[in-house]
């Protein structure tokens, strides 16, 4: 059984699956198929359906429909809705006409008119629902209405003269029906303005505001954007692309019909939705539209040519337009609670046995109670010290949960000051050579603090990964850092999967979702060097100059990494089986190193890590504060020597003082604790250690 | 509170100075509107020949008539801000239905009742679409309205143009008969409006309406069932339309079905909206319907008297109702901070 869970873990593509529903494209997976499906339908129905001269006329009604649908969509995007294309299309049809066949007008003016009138009529629309905020619904119905009578009333006069007259226009008749390289000119033109509208509304300014404003317009508006306008605009863009599509349906056609677009506002709106545009906003964009609009093309062309009745197809359309509305509501509603189910993913991962502790049993793990005499510095007033570090003149330094770094002054830490304010969680700290301050900031990244104050931003992203779903290029959750003599700064990221808060569902997944990463000041460039490791936390230089060690807390091991020398890009276990969860790493002064383990395992949390569907039904059932968790409420300082070798552990048992350690730094023969959630740093003497040694003068010389 | 929505009521209650000023405008747009109507029916008179005649009354009284009782269906469902564009379809389609039925042999009074069982079964299936599916009210019903008018064009009938069977008198007598010197239709139609009126003030579901009208959150948390109700809500308007299709089909004998692609559900949205029932729900009753149908029936009645053509009809009527959705506009503005993400 547990061979299958491992191997099943191991290979189905679960979390691949949760991380493509993360993304917003993922949308477009309904509307593609569909579009095959159709297209293949009609294909397998009709052979005949795909032949050149019925593509191009396809062609041409289709580069009409999707430039409406694509108006349709833009408006959507916004949060509105314009039902009158129909008319305006039809209106557009019979200006064109008007001008060019009774008018007698050249056709760049022509064109230039129905745009106009186009663009007025968007701009009533606009003003009535942008300006005075009628709903989109109801105004654009009655603008239809009104648009619809005009052009009745202008047909009536001339519809008999419009069709005894022919243009002699060699333009006119290459808008209507001209190929280039056997391609229609309207088809070539509708490509342009739909990539041009495409680039707007992913990269543009005018379309980021559409974006925002149908995404939540209150917040668009709390944050300065003009909603109005950017409405207004929409309705007027709406009918411009209408009207265009009018110019090549008149330049085609020629003919004065009466029901020319009538019920095109229920197929465009029809093929907007189908193609996966969001009633009420936000969600949406060309390249949706133009899918929905050719699987919307294809089916009524094919409703007409298979010969069926209007009143069928209409209802079919209607039935259509339900269906896809029905699947868009509940997509909207229902996607992030699916997203939830199927997100966290579970790895399989076998610990080895749970290391003696028991107090007595020789083990350099048993349990003491050397922690329980500590002093405290600041009880009461930090907030979440994850690390403590020292200047060369004996400053303490840690960070708080309200993003800064404080700094209690030597010599007796009663005094403390706020050093800088960067934001974020500030985690682990490290001095360089010319005493500056560099920080892992989770959610931000590595920043630096000068001597005099000044807050540097090192770098937020890294290098992504080839094929990656998830970006992963910016930096979520940078967590501990050294720096190698010659400058370069390596610093652990512990996932890529969640945010800072979220670390106890990474935990629940075990899977290797962290890195470590190496910024080179030199050229400022940022690198991932190590991938899938297990929340690397705790980063150190062996003080090789060519290797570090790093923990990772859910591997329960730390390990040892060279980036230089002979053996550069060898990694090795150095302490493959810790009984607890590592975290911060630093020097001792007896060229031994310290770990902090923040929490113990369990028997029972390390079956669970054996068993990934139960932690899978777990993470979906179970409110998070029930889940297994790993515990974090009894932690110990290890010091080991490089070899591996536990040399001593010390314990605060009661949990009075220090509940959690997830840092500890030597310093002039005291050891120094911090804890995330902690409220106070600990101070204890190491009665052997030597009184004199600094991490900071031992690692970067004397001499300042 | 929620329940008491009557303008007075507001205004006694002092629920702040906006508040008192609406209410007082729209008891005031009742009253213009009103007012209007006298107006427009003493300038008809005095100018129309054929407008006192009593062909002329009575055909405007049908017609009053018949959009009333639409009105009052859509009332009822604006009011629980919804709104429903499948009133005319659901009309035409039900009566054609039970025409045909009577047609290949059916008692007529069966046909009726299978026909109102149609209407029920689509307002139920329309209801649960909105209340459950959640889809917008107007797409829902726009949607239905399509497959509804698709279903009786292309399976139900093979004509746009059914005609009663004969000897039905006792049906007729619905649309041309009278008493007490007054027409069956507008015995109807004041029948109908008084029980609406009775269950929108006196029942708890009306009440609950216009809960669900004032703030379908708020209504929910307090404990409404809500869904159903909404789904009470349609059914209740496609009732209406029943009716008034009866009294459509009785007063000519026949029910033409190309009526779903005219402009009817606008001139009923027209009355809803200039009787001063606001589109965000929660406001407005049976009175406001009484008010906008006698307007608009005059109004059509003589523009129709006119020798309007049906498109400048159009026009005008359309142009009224956007000037009257730019009064509702403006006396009732819409705020960023409140509005609601995703209304059209």
């Amino acid at each position: 059984m547990e061979a299958i869970e491992r191997l099943y873990f191991r290979y189905f593509p679960e979390k691949l699956l949760g991380e493509v529903l993360t993304k917003r494209w993922s949308d477009n997976a309904v509307p593609v198929f569909a579009t095959i499906l159709t297209i293949s339908f009609f294909l397998l129905q009709n052979p005949n359906f795909f032949t050149l001269s019925s593509l191009t006329e396809t062609s041409r009604q289709l580069s009409e429909f999707s430039l409406i649908v694509v108006a349709m969509g833009i408006v959507l995007l916004a949060g509105g809705l314009d039902l009158s294309v129909g008319s305006v299309f039809a209106l557009a049809n019979i200006t064109a006409l008007i001008c060019i066949h009774i008018l007698g007008w050249p056709v760049w003016a022509t064109v230039a008119t129905t745009l106009a009138v186009g663009g007025l009529c968007g701009a009533v629309n606009g003003f009535l629902i942008g300006y005075l905020r009628i709903r989109a619904f109801l105004t654009t119905l009655v603008t239809l209405i009104i648009i619809r009578s005009i052009v009745d009333i202008i047909l009536l006069r001339y519809a008999v003269e419009i069709s005894a007259v022919f243009p002699e226009s060699d333009l006119w008749f290459f808008i209507g029906d001209g190929l280039v390289f056997g391609i229609p000119f309207s088809f070539l033109v509708a490509i342009v303005v739909i990539a041009l509208w495409h680039v707007i509304l992913t990269r543009a300014r005018a379309g980021w505001h559409i974006n925002a404003v149908g995404g939540s317009r209150r917040s668009a508006y709390n944050a300065g954007l003009k909603v109005k306008f950017t409405v207004f605009t929409t309705y007027v863009w709406s009918s411009l692309l209408t009207a265009l599509a009018g110019v090549f349906f008149a330049a085609r056609l020629g003919s004065a019909g009466s029901d020319t677009g009538a019920g095109l506002e229920i197929a465009a709106l029809t093929a907007a939705v189908l193609g996966g545009n969001s009633l009420g906003g936000g969600r949406g964009s060309v390249i949706k539209s133009v899918l929905g609009a050719i699987v919307v093309l294809i089916l009524t062309d094919s409703m007409v040519r298979v010969g069926i009745s209007g009143g069928i197809s209409s209802m079919i359309l209607g039935i259509v337009l339900l269906a896809v509305v029905a699947i868009d509501v509940r997509w909207l509603k229902n996607r992030h609670k699916l997203l939830n189910k199927v997100y966290v993913s579970p790895a399989y991962f076998r610990l080895s046995e749970l290391p003696e502790t028991g107090a007595g049993s020789g083990s350099p793990y048993a349990i003491n109670d050397r922690l329980k005499d500590v002093s405290l510095i600041g009880q009461g007033e930090i907030e979440g010290p994850e690390d403590v570090i020292f200047d060369r003149n004996d400053n303490l330094y840690c960070p708080n949960r309200h993003g800064d770094i404080v700094r209690f002054l030597a010599p007796n830490y009663k005094q403390w000051e706020i050093f800088a304010h960067i934001g974020g969680h500030p985690l682990g700290m490290a001095f360089d050579a010319a005493e500056n301050l560099n920080v892992c900031i989770g959610g931000m990244g590595l920043y630096q603090v000068s001597p005099d104050h000044t807050v540097r931003k090192l770098t937020d992203e890294t290098n992504r990964t080839l094929l990656s779903v998830i970006d992963d290029s910016r930096l979520k959750l940078a967590d501990d850092l050294d720096i190698a003599p010659d400058g370069r700064i390596f610093f652990s990221e512990a996932t890529i999967r969640y945010d800072m808060h979220d670390w106890a569902t990474d935990a629940l997944e075990s899977r290797g979702n962290g890195r470590l990463i190496c910024f080179d000041p030199r050229d400022r460039s940022t690198k991932t060097i190590l991938r899938n490791l297990q929340f690397p936390n705790g980063v150190c230089m062996a003080g090789d100059g060519q290797s570090f060690f790093f923990a990772e807390t859910w591997g329960c091991r730390i390990s040892r990494y060279w980036f230089d020398g002979p053996r550069k890009g060898a990694c090795e276990v150095t302490i493959p089986n810790l009984p607890g969860y590592p975290d911060n790493i630093n020097r001792a002064s007896d060229s031994c190193f310290w770990v902090a383990l923040v929490g113990m395992r369990s028997p029972a949390l390390d079956l669970a890590m054996r068993m990934p569907s139960l932690r899978k039904r777990m993470a979906k059932r179970v409110a998070r504060d029930q889940w297994l968790f790993p515990n974090i409420n009894t932690g110990c300082v290890l010091k080991f020597r490089p070899n591996g070798e536990i040399v001593e552990s010390y314990w605060d048992l009661g949990g009075k003082n220090h509940p959690m350690v997830t840092s500890m730094r030597e310093h002039k023969g005291h050891l120094y604790l911090g804890g995330l959630y902690n409220d106070r740093i600990g101070r204890l003497r190491l009665p052997d250690a030597d009184p004199n040694w600094t991490s900071q003068v031992a690692y970067w010389g004397a001499n300042k | 509170m929620i329940m008491e929505s009557t303008p007075q009521s507001l205004t006694s209650s002092g629920t702040g100075k906006s508040a008192k000023m609406g209410s007082r405008i729209g008891l005031t747009q009742e009253l213009i509107v009103f007012l209007l109507a006298i107006a427009l029916f003493t300038y008809f008179s005095l100018t129309l020949d054929n407008f006192l005649s009593s062909a002329n009354i009575l055909n405007l009284i049908r017609n009053v008539a018949m959009l009333g009782m639409l009105s009052l269906g859509m009332a009822v469902v604006v009011i629980g801000r919804g709104v429903d564009l499948s009133l005319v379809a659901v009309m035409a389609v039900s009566l054609t239905f039970s025409i045909v039925l009577a047609n290949q042999g059916y008692a007529f009074s069966a046909a009726l009742v299978l026909g109102l069982a149609l209407v029920i079964v689509v307002a139920i299936i329309m209801g649960f679409l909105i209340a459950y599916v959640e889809i917008p009210a107007i797409f829902a019903t726009l949607a239905v309205s399509a497959i509804v008018y698709g279903l009786g064009r292309g399976v139900i009938a093979t004509l746009d143009v059914n005609n009663v069977p004969d000897n039905l008198d006792w049906f007729l007598f619905l649309g041309r008969g009278s008493f007490l010197g007054i027409p069956i239709p507008i015995w109807l139609f004041a029948i109908s409006a008084l029980a609406l009126y009775l269950f929108l003030r006196r029942t708890g579901f009306g009440r609950f309406i216009y809960a669900i009208g004032d703030n379908i959150s708020t209504a929910r948390i307090t404990g409404i069932p809500v869904r159903p109700t909404i789904i009470l809500q349609y059914v209740l308007s496609g009732v209406m339309a029943f009716l008034a299709g009866c009294v459509t089909a009785a007063s000519v004998a026949s029910m033409n079905m190309r009526m779903v692609n005219s402009t009817l559900i606008y001139d009923v949205l027209l009355v809803v909206i200039l009787g001063g029932i606001g589109l965000s729900g929660g406001r407005g009753g049976v009175r406001n319907v009484l008010v906008g149908t006698v307007l608009i029936g005059l109004l059509l009645n003589g523009m129709t008297i006119l020798d309007f053509s049906y498109t400048v009809q159009n026009l005008v009527k359309s142009t009224v109702l956007l000037c009257a959705l730019i009064v509702d506009a403006l006396l009732n503005p819409r705020d960023e901070q409140t509005s609601q993400q995703g209304d059209i």
